[in-house]
């Protein structure tokens, strides 16, 4: 009788393959089905920009974009993204140059402590591209799933404002795009 | 959350034939209510059936009716320009749900379908919950049951339904289309819902196996006036404590020729008030009738201490919405 190695537990729960497209490049995967979107871009792909907060839903701090629209990654299977197009915050700027959002929420102090700021800030480009950033109330309204506990909210908005404009009604035709979808 | 197989379906029939095969199979659409409490541990399937490459995306303008595939997200059925023009209190309400983020991943199919906001019956660690398991009680009616319903309830579950734009749907006289391995079938959406009675596990008439595959919406007759109004703790991201779904046909003399209204936030199912469309049909649009068509919308509500506000909140939420979109009574 010969003695065999167990499986890794790992191993034995039922996996997937699938490939995520993430900023425009492809990371392959063969996961725990039970592997959220964002887990997979926060533990597996290490983009540690988006985060978990609620991770239920309810937060919006995970808000990344799937084929150009903003989700929560949170209630996302990863495996569902297959030959989906994701944005996340690490498609936008670079340290030497920031994306307009990025350096707007930086002038306009919209965050303290910073952890809801990278899905606030994906929310914002989804509300530019959606014109839905016309007065501060329709930005009130249309950021409304994204949770900031240090009550930065008066900043975000008065950031979101500065890169929308108010003459076209926030429409983002001029706002540079996320890499990798439109956002 | 439990370990789990994933299946992805790219036709419907494949997809009835993975539940049929399996069941403790799941349909995943959106997500937002299936993977939240498989999270909590209430929903345990041992198979995931992706539903979203079906090819049940399209929003289709036929006979007087908008038909609107099951995998279509409100915010698509909210963008779309049919819906806007000929059903305006469809859009408010789908406008009045949740955030953007989760309007893009929720289906209508899937809101339909959504499960109860009642926070026992979202946490397992509470024995005591019917509608997760049959005969186990109910923690709601004596415990914390602020948000619950007055409508539709027994004495074995009062968890509310938590759908704003169902709530327009069943006021419209909305058809589901079911997709099933045994054939395909329509329900009024009226008769699809069931109120909890000593089943509350059951809550609408899909069998095992069976998948939404659209919804089918009446157009409002040119000139019908409407609105949904939307009560809540704070103005957004929030559901409902009350709401109003109201369409109504005014005469030239002012008089009411036909009415449909909804209540949401207040009862077990997305609640048609018959009763209340009963009074104001060929009454004339005046503060009179709109209060009395209010009283007969709650006439059987059964409150219980901490939700007896329902009664009044519901009876002025409809009032003050049959008031604008008539333009009288104020």
């Amino acid at each position: 009788m010969t003695l065999q190695a167990k499986p890794h537990a790992e191993e034995s729960l039922p996996q997937t393959e699938f490939t995520l497209r993430v900023n425009g490049r492809d990371h392959p995967l063969r996961t725990d089905a039970r592997l959220t979107l964002l887990d997979a871009l926060h533990d597996r792909l290490g983009l540690t920009g988006t985060k978990k907060g609620c991770d239920q839903g309810t937060c919006g701090a995970c808000t990344v974009h799937v084929d150009g629209r903003r989700v929560l990654s949170c209630l996302t299977l990863a495996a569902q993204c297959d030959e989906r197009e994701i944005a996340t915050v690490e498609g936008l700027g670079t340290e030497d140059e920031l994306h307009p959002v990025q350096r707007a929420f930086l002038e306009h102090d919209a965050f303290q402590c910073g952890y809801c700021t990278p899905g606030q800030i994906m929310s914002a480009l989804g509300l530019m591209a959606e014109g839905r950033a016309g007065s501060p109330d329709e930005i009130r309204e249309y950021m409304s799933g994204n949770i900031c506990r240090c009550g930065a909210y008066q900043n975000i908005v008065a950031a979101i404002r500065d890169v929308a404009g108010t003459e076209d009604g926030g429409r983002a035709d001029d706002v540079p795009q996320a890499e990798g979808g439109r956002p | 959350m439990r370990p789990f197989t994933y299946v992805r379906a790219h036709e419907v029939g494949t997809a009835l034939a993975e539940a049929e095969a399996d069941s403790r199979a799941d349909f995943l659409a959106g997500g937002t209510t299936q993977l939240d409490l498989m999270k909590d541990g209430v929903l345990r399937p041992d198979r995931l059936i992706d539903i979203t490459r079906l090819p049940l995306h399209g929003i289709e303008e036929r006979q007087g009716a908008l038909i609107v595939g099951a995998l279509v997200t409100m915010e698509e059925l909210a963008a779309d320009p049919v819906a806007g023009r000929r059903l305006p209190l469809v859009r408010e309400a789908l406008l009045r749900s949740a955030s953007v983020q989760l309007r893009n991943m929720a289906t209508i199919g899937g809101n339909l379908l959504q499960r109860t906001r009642c926070r026992y019956f979202r946490d397992p660690t509470v024995a005591a919950c019917n509608k997760r398991d049959r005969g186990s009680g109910c923690a709601a009616v004596h415990g914390s049951h602020r948000t619950h319903a007055v409508l539709g309830t027994s004495e074995h579950c009062i968890a509310t339904h938590a759908s704003d734009v169902a709530v327009t749907l069943v006021a419209l006289d909305a058809v589901v289309h079911i997709s099933g391995a045994a054939g395909d079938r329509k329900v009024p959406l009226t008769g699809f819902y069931r109120t909890p009675g000593d089943t509350p596990d059951v809550e609408n008439d899909l069998r095992p196996g069976e998948l939404i595959a659209a919804v089918e919406i009446p157009l409002l007759p040119e000139g019908a006036r409407s609105d949904y109004l939307k009560v809540r703790d704070r103005s957004s991201y929030e559901f409902a404590l009350a709401s109003a779904a109201v369409a109504v046909g005014l005469g030239a003399d002012r008089r009411i020729e036909w009415a449909r209204v909804g209540l949401g936030g207040v009862a077990t199912v997305p609640w048609r008030a018959v009763e209340a469309e009963a009074v104001l049909t060929g009454s004339p649009a005046d503060g009179e009738v709109f209060a009395s068509a209010a009283a007969a919308a709650v006439a059987g509500a059964e409150p219980r201490p901490q939700n007896a506000f329902k009664v009044d909140l519901a009876q002025r939420t409809l009032v003050r919405t049959l008031q604008t979109v008539t333009g009288a009574g104020s």
